[in-house]
């Protein structure tokens, strides 16, 4: 290095003053490309990044009952969770629930109690009633008098863990999970264990979806990829074509596809197919073939993609060496296209774990996903609790699946078309 | 791929078994959009074949009904405001990630693209809960919380599309432009701006389809009097199903049509300046 300065004519003054420029101007040239990404890199922060740890934050976050029942909070830090709670408790119970039902927020008590307590609500609404009339104590007889629910010990466990202000309850009951009465974890009735059954079918249907797409877009993509420019350019319309035409519209043409007495079951009653319509919409056939349909270019895009790279001598190697045509392909031309098989199929199955739209307009009651469940939780229900803990489940898988796909592919090689 | 005239009887099998299942799939692709457009004319308020007559009556709904009319030009509004955001602020970000090499880049990059990949759902609820608290939704002159929403789903796409024709520049040309005496804002627009504009725009078209066809984010932050046509098309289709849907598909697939063929034309224009250079 020295001698290089010295040819240069340069001491090592200089020389270390020359480096401190050049940093300089790199550092300058990074800061002013951070300063262009800044601008959009804020905004996705902003309104993208910050609103989903809002819904993360809701998954676990509830001062319904701190907020509504400060009194009874407070007197139940100190209860031990082994016998019912005192008289001082008691007496705070009343005293708030007197004052919910004064303020009129007694019904939010209620909504929150009966997630965990279902049938509660009219029994506190009851109970809120009628400890505004007691004026002196003992309130523990008195309560349970009123009720025979607060003369029971899962009640005041529920009411201890729902006092605090973040709660595992909503994330717990996604999952299928409760806590009893001594904050063990135990799984919930079978008559109310729902959650798992959405997200296995969630992944039932991305599963089958991914693979329907794959097995009607591989040969396609073969297809496209060793035909001529020209023919391939054409037919490649007839798959860009539905990729651009908007998702509603094509759930649209489905439903009018596979209505009653829509194209398709007319068409099998004039073949003498059938004598009764097949019951196409609504049902998990009509989901899988729609959302099939929309996938199936981003499962075939990056196939023809990769296929369109590989030399076909490689083929032609195998058999000038006795191998036969299927033997070919097999050993040598179908393990060349697995990068983009597996790039195709896990964008289609991330894609489709997150169907909305599609389910919730040709499939049934009982094709509903995940995100179907989330919907109805925020819209009908108005429990922003469970919407934000399911919606953070289907966060948590698509995240991890968007990790892989990063790895493996990298989402800014993925193809618009 | 010309048949071998050495095939064995089971490659051509093959190769006409291959064909054949080929059509089946281009004629599953296409049979939607195909059996869906005839029925917009048709004369009667059923969707079955064979139709009874023909008829626009339709399409004179969907023209002189104000619902659909203010649905569409509600759509059009938010979907060009989210164009012109998106696409300026995806190509800036472009223009410094093309520049930028450093730990953490691939990071940021994920987070920038991370609105393709989250489902849908999830951002609406997380932007309703955000929104409702910034009180952005009450604002009543202009659906401000939907087009913020749909500028982040978009920029991803103004960011792959122009990042994609980044990937080709040459960068020497700007340091060329800069020592001649522009200054960098003419540098952006007499040298960097023509030769990145397909990418601009094939991005900014993307940007305006992701707003113009998106239906969940504007179901849960458009208050019910801001309709965009996809919200109107989808409660059309919830409540109570009428042909006026058809014709609006129609008309949205005439637009993805115009799309398709601007991008093939970019294509086409960008080969061509490649064949040139090369």
């Amino acid at each position: 290095m020295t001698a290089i300065a010295e040819n240069f004519g340069l001491d090592i003054a200089e020389r270390d003053a020359l480096k401190r420029r050049l940093r300089a101007v790199e550092r300058g040239r990074r800061l002013r490309a951070l300063a262009l990404v800044l601008p959009l890199f804020l905004f996705i922060l902003v309104s993208f990044v910050i609103p989903i740890g809002e819904l993360l934050r809701n998954a676990v976050f509830d001062p319904s009952i701190r907020a509504n029942m400060p009194q009874t909070v407070t007197a139940l830090a100190a209860w031990d969770g082994k016998d019912l709670p005192d008289e001082a408790a008691f007496a705070a119970l009343a005293a708030d629930l007197a004052a919910a039902n004064k303020a009129k927020t007694i019904a939010l008590i209620g909504k929150r109690l009966n997630y965990e307590l279902s049938g509660i609500r009219s029994k506190i609404l009851v109970s809120g009633r009628k400890a505004a009339q007691l004026t002196q104590g003992p309130y523990k007889e008195a309560m349970i008098g009123i009720d025979k629910i607060w003369g029971e010990r899962e009640t005041w466990a529920v009411l201890k863990r729902a006092g605090a202000t973040y709660t595992s309850f909503y994330v717990l009951d996604a999952l299928d999970l409760g806590l009893d009465a001594d904050g063990a974890l135990t799984p919930t009735p079978a008559e109310r264990a729902i959650y798992v059954t959405v997200f296995m079918r969630t992944l039932n249907i991305s599963l089958t979806v991914t693979v329907a797409t794959l097995l009607l877009g591989f040969p396609l993509a073969y297809l496209l990829a060793t035909l001529p420019t020209r023919t391939s350019n054409l037919l490649m319309i007839l798959v860009l074509l539905p990729f651009w035409t908007s998702l509603l519209v094509r759930t649209t043409a489905w439903f009018v596809l596979l209505q009653d007495n829509g194209t398709i079951n007319d068409m099998l009653q004039a073949l003498h197919l059938t004598s009764e319509p097949l019951p196409l919409i609504f049902s998990r056939f009509g989901t899988v073939v729609a959302m099939t349909h929309i996938q199936l270019p981003f499962t075939l895009l990056p196939i023809y993609s990769v296929m369109k790279t590989i030399s076909p001598s490689y083929v032609r190697a195998g058999r000038s060496l006795g191998a036969g045509p299927f033997y070919a392909f097999w050993r040598i031309y179908f393990p060349l296209t697995v990068p983009g098989i597996a790039a195709g199929c896990l964008l289609t199955f991330i894609l489709s774990l997150g169907y909305y739209i599609t389910p919730a307009l040709v499939g049934g009651p009982t094709d509903q996903m995940v995100s179907g469940i989330i919907e109805r939780a925020m819209n009908s229900e108005n429990n922003w609790g469970k919407a934000s803990a399911l919606g953070g489940i289907l966060l948590f898988a698509t995240l991890i699946l968007y990790f892989i796909y990063n790895r493996l592919v990298g989402i800014d090689k993925i193809r618009l078309g | 791929m010309a048949m071998s005239p050495y095939a064995t009887p089971m490659e051509r099998a093959w190769h006409v078994g291959l064909r054949l299942i080929c059509a089946a799939v281009l004629l599953f692709l296409i049979a939607p959009i195909i059996v869906i457009m005839p029925l917009s004319f048709n004369s009667e308020s059923y969707f079955t074949y064979p139709m009874p007559g023909l008829s626009l009556q339709w399409y004179k709904e969907f023209f002189t009904n104000p619902r659909w009319i203010d649905s569409v030009v509600m759509s059009i509004e938010v979907a060009v405001a989210v164009t012109i955001i998106a696409t300026t602020l995806g190509i800036l970000a472009s223009l410094g990630l093309s520049r930028l090499a450093m730990r953490g880049k691939a990071a940021i990059i994920a987070l920038l693209l991370m609105p393709m990949i989250v489902p849908v759902i999830i951002s609406a609820v997380g932007m309703y809960f955000f929104y409702v608290s910034l009180g952005i939704l009450s604002i009543t002159w202009a659906p401000v919380g939907l087009i913020l929403a749909h500028t982040c789903l978009a920029a991803p796409f103004v960011v792959i599309s122009v990042t994609a024709t980044l990937s080709g520049f040459d960068h020497s040309l700007m340091r060329a432009g800069a020592s001649l005496g522009a200054p960098p804002m003419t540098v952006f627009f007499k040298v960097v701006m023509p030769l990145i504009l397909p990418g601009v725009i094939s991005g900014a078209l993307f940007a305006f389809v992701t707003s113009f066809d998106e239906v969940v984010v504007a179901v849960f932050l458009a208050s019910p009097e801001q309709r965009t046509l996809p919200k109107q098309m989808f409660n059309g289709i919830r409540e109570n199903i009428n042909p006026t849907i058809t014709a609006a598909a129609t008309l949205l697939i005439l637009v993805s049509v115009a799309l398709l063929t601007s991008l093939e034309l970019l294509r086409r224009r960008q080969e061509r300046l490649r064949g040139i250079r090369a």
